[in-house]
């Protein structure tokens, strides 16, 4: 009986708190569709460019038997080296492909032609299945064409392969894991690091009742946010320094691009996360609310980011939803220029985007950020 | 004497509940002004508006000349504030607290080592500077709380029931202090509190009852509107003595206090100025005494006495009851 009035008590104290409940029953079907759509490994959709420099049919041929395939989509028709150089360094593209001039003329003279096949290796996970799925692919048309040419002038030639597949993988050639996840969890620990902490740092206030004490005082609502945020700003950047001595040291990841750009950025990335806590705090009123939002924020950006899973895998409104998750942003820049070694010619587009972010967000919780108990 | 704090028509209204409907009241220096009433009456909100915590919908505050609306932080420089609910950080030191508070009120350096050492020794905190402030008694948390109100030498101090959870003697220490801020520092006081014995120390008192003040004064001005209208009953059993003392329809209400009972007498029996009493009282006493003997009540005490507080407060709210 005594249980019982426990268990009814703490019950009607749940249902309280009807924002909190809801999020705990959305969370399992969030999750759901995160791990069940987003968490795959599977290889498909890779941006590919291709640099066409035989444009015959048998050029076309050989591309289409990499357009059906599932792996692949044909992005980007590129005139240069340099192009495609530069999309692959963006990320826009995942793979290209080279196809040298007189690629035609070689196979129907019955000899060896060689394609070049290009693939960034960031992710070592993707790049591999890529990588086998180039050859396998090269591989099978070399063979339907062989045995073609077999068919056309009869029996008694040797056989020999027609297409001979050089892979060059880019960035990361070795395929090492490391190199492509230690980067990237500088990204994760901020994201939960700075959403988690400012936020309940600040409920903590309202919660002990120590913001009225704070109201009272002449410090002005911008000094109270900053103050508030500094100490987990500098707490962040000791972090960021800690994975990065940590990869360095052992795994032994090299950091090929400019550090000071990369802890700018990532300063930039921080006004992002600090504003989402920010802007839950003045949504929550216990520190268990800002905890429970602060996790239905970290869960999809971690999902949707592309941290563990490649974005190009999954379904289009996955993918959609990810272009509002900063974290998102700072992986490719994270990534970029730490692996890629590339600097803001090709990163802007994701400094604006994450500036833009980081804007919108910390203009919503400053206005919603009142310095007042109503 | 200088007005140091002054409300005009404040208002406040959360949901559908007006919690404050037009609060005005001014304070001059070296005043203690008493917000009384009972629980959800609008003490704290008002104390809230008065500090700016909570903006008024209307009217407007004033802090020794300075618009709390247009001036907010030169008025708020002038304040000091101690919350109903302890509102300082358990996880600091007692020193640490009043660092705090002095930094962000911009009392540093040799002002404030001086300021700090004066308050702490003042409220009695001194030895206790390196304890944590979660880990003080209830009476030494309010005495720190006013100390890190009184870090900057504010001319207004706000006291939003200092007296909960604090014992009889640490409340006498308290009132102690601040009977000494009004007459050395000059502060004007504010203080809310459901206590009549603690409102009665008070210079002037506001009894504040759904969201307005209904009177205000000083305690002997309000008691005076009692004057010859209460009478003292000592007998047993109580309860029937209430029920006899009812039934005379000179007896208003009967209320009782611990092992007395206090009759309100009605109008008629008021005291004018240079009375000595209602001729007709002495023959009511002589009445209800025999009514209760004839009903087997013992008597011990029944006589006129000066009214209290509380007997002005509780025919006021029966006034307010009635007029709804």
């Amino acid at each position: 009986m005594r249980l019982l009035s426990l268990i009814r008590k703490e019950f009607i104290q749940i249902v309280r708190d009807p924002r909190t409940l809801a999020m705990t029953f959305a969370m399992p079907v969030m999750q759901l569709l995160l791990l069940g759509y987003a968490a795959t490994s599977d290889v498909r959709n890779l941006p590919m460019a291709v640099l066409d420099q035989d444009k015959s049919p048998a050029s076309r041929e050989l591309l289409d038997a990499y357009r059906v395939a599932d792996y692949y989509r044909m992005r980007f028709d590129v005139l240069s080296e340099a192009d495609l150089r530069k999309l692959i360094d963006q990320g826009a593209a995942r793979v290209g492909m080279i196809i040298p001039r007189g690629y035609g003329d070689t196979i129907a003279a019955g000899q060896t032609a060689q394609v070049a096949f290009v693939i960034d290796g960031s992710d070592p996970t993707v790049a591999g299945t890529a990588l086998s799925a180039a050859q396998l692919i090269g591989q099978a048309k070399s063979t339907r064409l062989a045995v073609a040419q077999m068919e056309q002038r009869g029996q008694g030639g040797a056989f020999r392969a027609l297409i001979d597949v050089r892979t060059q993988v880019w960035y990361n050639p070795d395929l090492e894991s490391a190199y492509y996840m230690v980067p990237a969890l500088i990204g994760m620990i901020l994201q939960f690091l700075a959403t988690l902490l400012t936020s309940t740092s600040i409920v903590r206030e309202r919660e002990r009742g120590t913001i009225e004490q704070l109201i009272v005082t002449p410090i002005r609502p911008w000094e109270l946010i900053v103050g508030k945020l500094t100490p987990y700003v500098i707490i962040a950047f000791i972090d960021t320094m800690e994975i990065l001595l940590a990869g360095i040291l052992l795994f032994g990841i090299p950091i090929n691009g400019s550090l000071p750009l990369l802890l700018v950025l990532t300063a930039l990335f921080l006004v992002t996360t600090l504003g989402i806590g920010l802007f839950i705090s003045t949504i929550s009123n216990t520190q268990q609310e800002a905890v429970i939002s602060s996790m239905f924020t970290i869960l999809p950006s971690i999902f949707l980011s592309g941290l563990f899973f490649p974005l190009e895998a999954m379904p289009v409104v996955l993918q959609t939803v990810s272009y509002v998750v900063p974290l998102r942003y700072f992986l490719i820049v994270v990534r970029g220029i730490v692996l890629k070694g590339v600097g803001l010619e090709i990163l802007w587009k994701e400094v604006m985007a994450l500036s833009l972010f980081g804007l919108v967000i910390m203009g919503a919780a400053a206005l919603r950020f009142r310095k007042r108990l109503d | 004497m200088a007005i140091r704090i002054e409300a005009h028509n404040l208002h406040k209204t959360f949901g559908s509940t007006r919690a404050v409907n037009g609060v005005s009241l001014e304070v001059h220096e070296g005043e203690a002004y008493g917000l009384v009433g009972p629980d959800g009456a609008g003490k704290t909100t008002t104390m809230r508006l008065l500090v700016g915590a909570l903006t008024s919908e209307e009217g407007s505050v004033h802090i020794d000349g300075h618009d709390l609306r247009t001036r907010t932080e030169q008025a708020r420089a002038r304040v000091g504030y101690l919350a109903q609910r302890f509102s300082l950080y358990t996880d600091l030191t007692v020193a640490e607290n009043i660092q705090f508070f002095g930094e962000v009120r911009g009392v540093v350096g040799p002002a404030f080592v001086a300021r700090a050492a004066e308050l702490l020794q003042f409220v009695g905190l001194a030895g206790f500077e390196q304890r944590l402030a979660g880990l003080l008694s209830g009476g030494m948390k309010q005495k720190l709380g006013l100390a890190c109100a009184l870090i900057h030498r504010p001319g207004v101090l706000l006291l939003d029931e200092p007296s909960g959870g604090v014992d009889p003697v640490t409340r006498q220490d308290f009132w102690q202090l601040i009977i000494r801020l009004l007459t050395d520092e000059g502060l004007a006081v504010i203080v809310s509190t459901p206590y009549m014995d603690e409102a009665v120390r008070c210079n002037r008192i506001g009894f504040m009852y759904g969201g307005q003040v209904l009177v205000e004064g000083p305690p002997r001005e309000l008691t005076a509107r009692l004057d010859g209208r209460v009478l003292e009953v000592v007998a047993r059993p109580g309860m029937t003595a209430r029920q006899v003392c009812l039934e005379n329809a000179e007896v208003e209400d009967a209320v009782v206090f611990g092992d007395r009972l206090h009759l309100r007498l009605g109008e008629r029996y008021a005291r004018r100025e240079g009375d000595q009493q209602h001729p007709d009282l002495a023959s009511l006493v002589l009445r209800l005494s025999q009514a209760l003997e004839a009903e087997g009540v013992r008597v011990a005490r029944l006589r006129p006495i000066a009214p209290g507080l509380e007997d002005v407060f509780i025919s006021l709210l029966q006034q307010q009851g009635e007029a709804r």
